[in-house]
C-alpha cells in the first residue's frame, strides 16, 4: 500500500512536522519563564500585588505550555534514532556528548525546579519559590544552548575529522560547541523567544484593555511588552542582518535561495516578491529593487552574489519554501519594529493605555512570533538541504532501514494526536485568559486543585465518610 | 583531545552508568506509570485527586530519566542507539504517544470542570497503560535478540511483535501497577489507603505468578542463559538474588497486612533491582543482543571523556536537588480539589 512512497520524504516530514510543533513551546517558554521571574521579582521587591496576581495567572499559562513542550520534546529525542538512525551512528561522537550535556545540565534543572515552581508556594520561603522559577528560566536558556550548538554544527560543521570507518570524529570541543554559526543562531533564536513572549503577553494585555477588563493588570502587561517591542524588534533586525551575512560565508547557495537568486550577478537587486521555480531554474514575476541585495549582503553597491546556478542541481536547496519563509519572518520582524514605533509615539503622546486600534493591533499580533519563529527554522532546515550536515552528509544518505508504511502511519498517528493535544491545549489557555488575572484567595496560587498542601491531611477525620 | 581511555574502561563505566540510570527510570516513572493504570479503579473522584496530587510535582523530573537514558545512549553507545531504535520503531511511537496522553492529562486535568475531566482521566490512564505495555514489548524484544546486519538493523517492522514479548508487556504492567499501590499507600491514607492496600496484594499475586514466568521462559527459550544460570559454579554465586527476591515477596505480602507505610514501597523496589539485576546478568555483555557487545558499539574515546567529565559532577548535583523535590513535597498528598480553579 505504501511501497509508492519515498521513505525519505516520509521521514523528512515527520521529523519537520515533529520539531516544528515542539519548537513552538520552547519559542514561548524560554521567554516566559524569564518574564515571570522579573514580574515574581518586581513583587517581592515592591509587594504590589498587582504583579502577584499577574504572575499568578501566567504560571498557569506557562505549565500548560510547558507540559506540552515536554512531552514533544521527548519525542524528539528518541527520533534521531527512530528515523535518521544512520545519522546517529555517524555523527553519534560528535553531537552525542552535546545533547547529553543538555539533559544533564538543563532537562533534570528545569524538570526538577518546576514541581516547586508550580505547587511548592505553601512549603518553600517566598525567596526559595522566587529562586525555583530564576532556576526554570536559567534551565530553558540553558538547553537553548546545548540543541543550539548542536543544530548549529549541523550547518556549519568544524572541529571533527573522518575516519576510515565514514564516522565522524571529533578533534576540537571547543570548534565542534562554538562552531561558526552558532553565536548568532543563539542569539537570534534567544531573541525570538523574547519577541515571542512579548507578543503574546502583550496581545492579551491589548484585548483586556479593549475590552476594559483588568485594567490595572492590562496596563503592567501591555507596557511591559511594549519595552521588548520597542528596543529588542530592531535589535533582532540586526542579529537577523549579521546572521545571514555569516550564512552567506558558511552556505552561499542558501542566502542565494532566500534571495530567489539563479544567476551570479554584480549589483544584485532584491527580489521583494517572485515565483522560483526549482525546474526551469528561474523565477516567474518578480519585484525588484535593484542593487540592494548586493548592499546588503557585500556593503556594496556593485558586489557579487552567487546565483544558484553556480551548484549543481543535486547540490540546491528547495527554493521556494527558503524564499517564501524568509520573507514571512522578516515581514513579521518588520511589523514588530512598527508596533514598537506606534507603542512609542503613542507613549509620548500619552495614549498608550486609550488608543483601541492599537489594542487591536496588538491582538492581532499575538501570534506572530510563533509564525516568524517556525517560519525562521524552515528557511534555516530546509537551506540547508540536501545536506544533514552541511557538506558532509547527504540527507538520504542517513535514514533509518525502516519502511515506508510505519512512517507513513506513524506520521499520522502524531499529526492526529497532536491536533488533538494542540487543541485542548489552546482550549484551557484561552480559558484561563478568560478568567483573568483577579482571582479569589481560595483559589490558592499555583496549588493546582490543592487547596493548602499540607504536610498531614487529616481526610479520613474531616471527610472520609463521603468519598467512598 | 582529552581521553580517560589509557586508566579507564570507558565503556564500561557508561554501561554502569546508563544503566543506573534506566533503573532509576524504571523506578520512578515506574510508580507514576503505575498510578495512572490503577486510576479509573480508584473508588472516588477524590481519591483519584489524592493520587494525581501525590505525584503531579514528580513526573517531570522523572520522565526526565528517560530522556537521559535515551540520550546517554545515543552519547556513549551510537551504534545500539542506532540499531535498537528502528529495531523498536513502532513500540517506541506508541510508547512516546502513551507518554503525551499521560503528560498532557496532569495540567488539563485540573483545568477541566466537569464531564471532560474524565476524558483526562482516561487519556491519563490509556496513556499510561500504552506506555508501560510498550516499554514492557521493548524489554521482551531486547532479551530475545536483535537481527542486525552491517552497522544497521537487519530485521522487519514486527520482530518486536511475539508471545514472548506480550508476556513481559503485561508483566511489567503488574510491576508497575504494585509500585503505584505501594506508592499510593505511603502518600495518602484513609480510603485511597486502605484501596491501595487491597489493590496490592491482588496485584502481588499476578507479579510473583508473571515474574516466574518470565525467568522460565529465558532460560528455556536461549541455552546462554540457561548455561549462565545453571551451570556450576554460577549457580550457587547467583542464588542471592532469587533467594533475596522471595524473601522481598513474603515480607511485602506480610506487610501488606500491617499498618505499615514505608516499607511496602521500598521492597517493591527490592523486587525491581533484583528484577533488573537479573536481567542485566542475562544479557552481559550484550549492547544489541546477541550481536555486538558494549566495547563493539561504544562511541569514540574522546565522546565518552567528555560526557563523563561533567557526568561526574553533575549527576550528584541532579540526584541531590532530585532528592530535594522529594524532601519538599514530602509527607501525605491532599485531596481536596478547589472547583473554581
Ligand atoms: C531554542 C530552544 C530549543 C530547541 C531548538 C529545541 N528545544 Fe527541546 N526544549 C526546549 C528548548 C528547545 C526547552 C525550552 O528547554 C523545553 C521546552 C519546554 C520544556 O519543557 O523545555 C524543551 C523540552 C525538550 C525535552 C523535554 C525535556 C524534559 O523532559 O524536561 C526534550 C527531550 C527536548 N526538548 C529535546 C529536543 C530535541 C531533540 C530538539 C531538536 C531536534 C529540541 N528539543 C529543540
Ligand atoms: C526547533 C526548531 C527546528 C525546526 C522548526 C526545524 C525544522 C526542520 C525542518 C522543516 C526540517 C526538514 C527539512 C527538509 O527535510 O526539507 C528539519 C530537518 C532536520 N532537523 Fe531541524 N528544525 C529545528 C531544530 C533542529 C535542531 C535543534 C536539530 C538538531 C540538533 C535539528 C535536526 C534536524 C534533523 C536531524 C533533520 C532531519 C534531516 C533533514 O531533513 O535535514 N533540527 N528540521
Ligand atoms: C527582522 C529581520 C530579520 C532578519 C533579517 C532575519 C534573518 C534571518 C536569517 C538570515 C536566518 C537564517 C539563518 C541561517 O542561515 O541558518 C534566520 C533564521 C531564523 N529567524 Fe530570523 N530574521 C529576522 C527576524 C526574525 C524574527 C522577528 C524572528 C522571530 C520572532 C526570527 C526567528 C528566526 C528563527 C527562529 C530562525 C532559525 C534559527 C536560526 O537559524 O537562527 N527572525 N533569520
Amino acid at each position: 500500500m505504501f511501497s509508492d512512497l519515498d521513505p525519505v520524504f516520509l521521514a523528512r516530514v515527520q521529523f519537520a512536522f515533529t520539531v516544528a510543533y515542539h519548537i513552538t513551546f520552547p519559542a514561548f517558554t524560554i521567554g516566559l519563564a524569564s518574564w515571570l521571574a522579573v514580574v515574581e521579582w518586581r513583587w517581592l521587591k515592591t509587594g504590589n500585588p498587582l504583579y502577584e496576581q499577574i504572575y499568578r495567572m501566567w504560571v498557569k499559562i506557562f505549565a500548560v505550555t510547558f507540559g506540552m513542550g515536554v512531552v514533544s520534546g521527548v519525542v524528539l529525542s528518541y527520533q534521531f534514532g527512530t528515523n535518521w538512525s544512520v545519522f546517529a551512528d555517524k555523527v553519534g561522537n560528535v553531537l552525542g556528548p552535546l545533547l547529553g550535556y543538555e539533559v544533564l545540565t538543563a532537562f533534570f534543572l528545569e524538570a526538577s525546579f518546576l514541581g516547586i515552581m508550580l505547587f511548592g508556594w505553601n512549603r518553600v520561603s517566598r525567596k526559595m519559590h522566587f529562586a525555583a522559577t530564576v532556576i526554570v528560566a536559567a534551565g530553558t536558556l540553558i538547553s537553548a544552548f546545548w540543541i543550539l550548538s548542536a543544530n548549529s554544527w549541523m550547518h556549519t560543521p568544524a572541529g571533527f575529522r573522518e575516519g576510515v570507518d565514514g564516522l565522524l570524529y571529533p578533534t576540537d570541543w571547543i570548534q565542534v560547541i562554538f562552531n561558526p554559526s552558532f553565536p548568532y543562531r543563539l542569539v537570534h533564536m534567544v531573541t525570538a523567544a523574547y519577541l515571542t513572549t512579548a507578543f503574546v503577553v502583550g496581545g492579551i494585555g491589548g484585548y483586556y484593555l479593549w475590552r476594559g477588563l483588568y485594567v490595572k493588570h492590562a496596563r503592567i502587561m501591555l507596557g511591559m511588552a511594549m519595552i521588548m517591542a520597542i528596543f529588542v524588534a530592531p535589535l533582532q533586525l540586526l542579529f537577523g542582518d549579521l546572521h545571514g551575512l555569516n550564512t552567506l560565508k558558511h552556505q552561499p547557495a542558501k542566502v542565494a535561495a532566500m534571495e530567489g537568486l539563479w544567476e551570479t550577478e554584480k549589483g544584485a537587486g532584491l527580489r521583494l516578491f517572485a515565483w522560483p521555480d526549482q525546474i526551469e531554474e528561474r523565477n516567474h514575476f518578480e519585484i525588484t529593487i535593484p542593487k540592494l541585495s548586493s548592499l546588503i549582503l557585500t556593503h556594496d553597491l556593485d558586489g557579487e552574489v552567487k546565483g544558484l546556478k553556480s551548484w549543481a542541481r543535486i547540490d540546491r536547496p528547495p527554493v521556494w519554501v527558503v524564499f517564501w519563509a524568509f520573507r514571512l519572518m522578516v515581514g513579521l520582524g518588520m511589523l514588530m519594529i512598527a508596533t514598537g514605533l506606534m507603542a512609542l509615539v503613542l507613549h509620548f503622546k500619552k495614549q498608550l493605555f486609550t488608543t483601541r486600534w492599537f489594542h487591536l493591533w496588538c491582538v492581532a499580533m499575538t501570534p506572530a512570533g510563533f509564525v516568524a519563529v517556525v517560519s525562521g527554522w524552515f528557511v534555516t532546515e530546509v537551506g540547508r538541504q540536501p545536506f544533514i550536515v552541511f557538506n558532509v552528509l547527504r540527507t538520504s544518505d542517513t535514514i533509518s532501514p525502516v519502511a515506508a508504511g510505519p512512517i507513513a502511519i506513524s506520521l499520522a498517528a502524531f499529526v492526529v494526536t497532536y491536533g488533538l493535544v494542540f487543541t485542548a491545549g489552546a482550549y484551557y489557555i484561552l480559558k484561563l485568559i478568560g478568567k483573568g488575572p483577579e482571582t479569589t484567595e481560595e483559589d490558592t496560587y499555583g496549588s493546582h486543585g490543592v487547596k493548602q498542601p499540607p504536610l498531614v491531611t487529616d481526610l479520613a477525620a474531616g471527610r472520609g465518610g463521603n468519598d467512598v | 583531545m582529552f581521553s580517560f581511555e589509557s586508566f579507564l574502561d570507558l565503556p564500561l563505566v557508561w554501561y554502569s552508568l546508563i544503566g543506573t540510570a534506566i533503573f532509576l527510570y524504571i523506578l520512578l516513572d515506574g510508580f507514576d506509570l503505575g498510578v495512572g493504570i490503577l486510576f479509573p479503579f480508584a473508588p472516588s473522584d477524590p481519591c483519584r485527586d489524592r493520587m494525581m496530587n501525590s505525584i503531579a510535582p514528580f513526573w517531570d523530573g522523572n520522565e526526565t530519566w528517560l530522556v537521559l537514558g535515551g540520550g546517554g545512549l545515543f552519547a556513549a553507545f551510537p551504534l545500539a542507539y542506532a540499531i535498537l531504535m528502528p529495531a523498536f520503531y513502532i513500540p517506541i511511537i506508541l510508547m512516546l504517544l502513551g507518554l503525551i496522553f499521560r503528560g498532557v492529562a496532569f495540567e488539563f486535568r485540573f483545568k477541566a470542570t466537569g464531564k471532560s475531566r474524565r476524558i483526562w482521566d482516561y487519556s491519563f490512564h490509556f496513556g499510561s497503560l500504552m506506555a508501560t505495555f510498550m516499554q514492557g514489548m521493548v524489554l521482551g524484544t531486547f532479551v530475545n535478540g536483535i537481527a542486525v546486519d552491517g552497522r544497521n538493523f537487519g530485521g522487519g517492522a514486527f520482530d518486536w511483535l511475539n508471545a514472548f514479548s506480550a508476556m513481559t508487556g503485561v508483566a511489567l504492567v503488574t510491576g508497575y501497577a504494585l509500585l503505584g499501590a505501594t506508592w499510593t499507600i505511603m502518600k495518602t491514607e484513609g480510603d485511597t489507603q486502605a484501596w491501595a492496600r487491597k489493590c496490592a496484594s491482588y496485584v502481588l499475586i499476578y507479579v510473583a505468578l508473571f515474574m516466574g514466568l518470565v525467568s522460565l521462559t529465558m532460560p528455556l527459550m536461549n541455552s546462554d542463559i540457561k548455561e549462565l544460570w545453571f551451570s556450576l559454579p554460577n549457580f550457587y554465586f547467583l542464588q542471592p538474588m532469587p533467594i533475596l527476591s522471595v524473601v522481598f515477596f513474603v515480607m511485602l505480602w506480610r506487610d501488606l497486612r500491617t499498618e505499615r507505610e514505608y516499607r511496602p514501597f521500598f521492597l517493591t523496589l527490592g523486587i525491581f533491582l533484583m528484577n533488573y539485576i537479573g536481567i542485566g546478568i542475562s544479557t552481559w555483555p550484550w549492547l544489541v543482543p546477541f550481536k555486538l557487545t558494549l566495547w563493539d558499539v561504544a562511541a569514540a574515546p574522546e565522546s565518552q571523556s567528555l560526557l563523563l567529565l561533567g557526568t561526574v559532577f553533575l549527576l550528584p548535583c541532579i540526584l541531590a536537588y532530585t532528592g530535594y523535590c522529594f524532601w519538599v513535597f514530602r509527607g501525605k498528598a491532599s485531596h481536596e480539589h478547589d472547583p473554581a480553579y
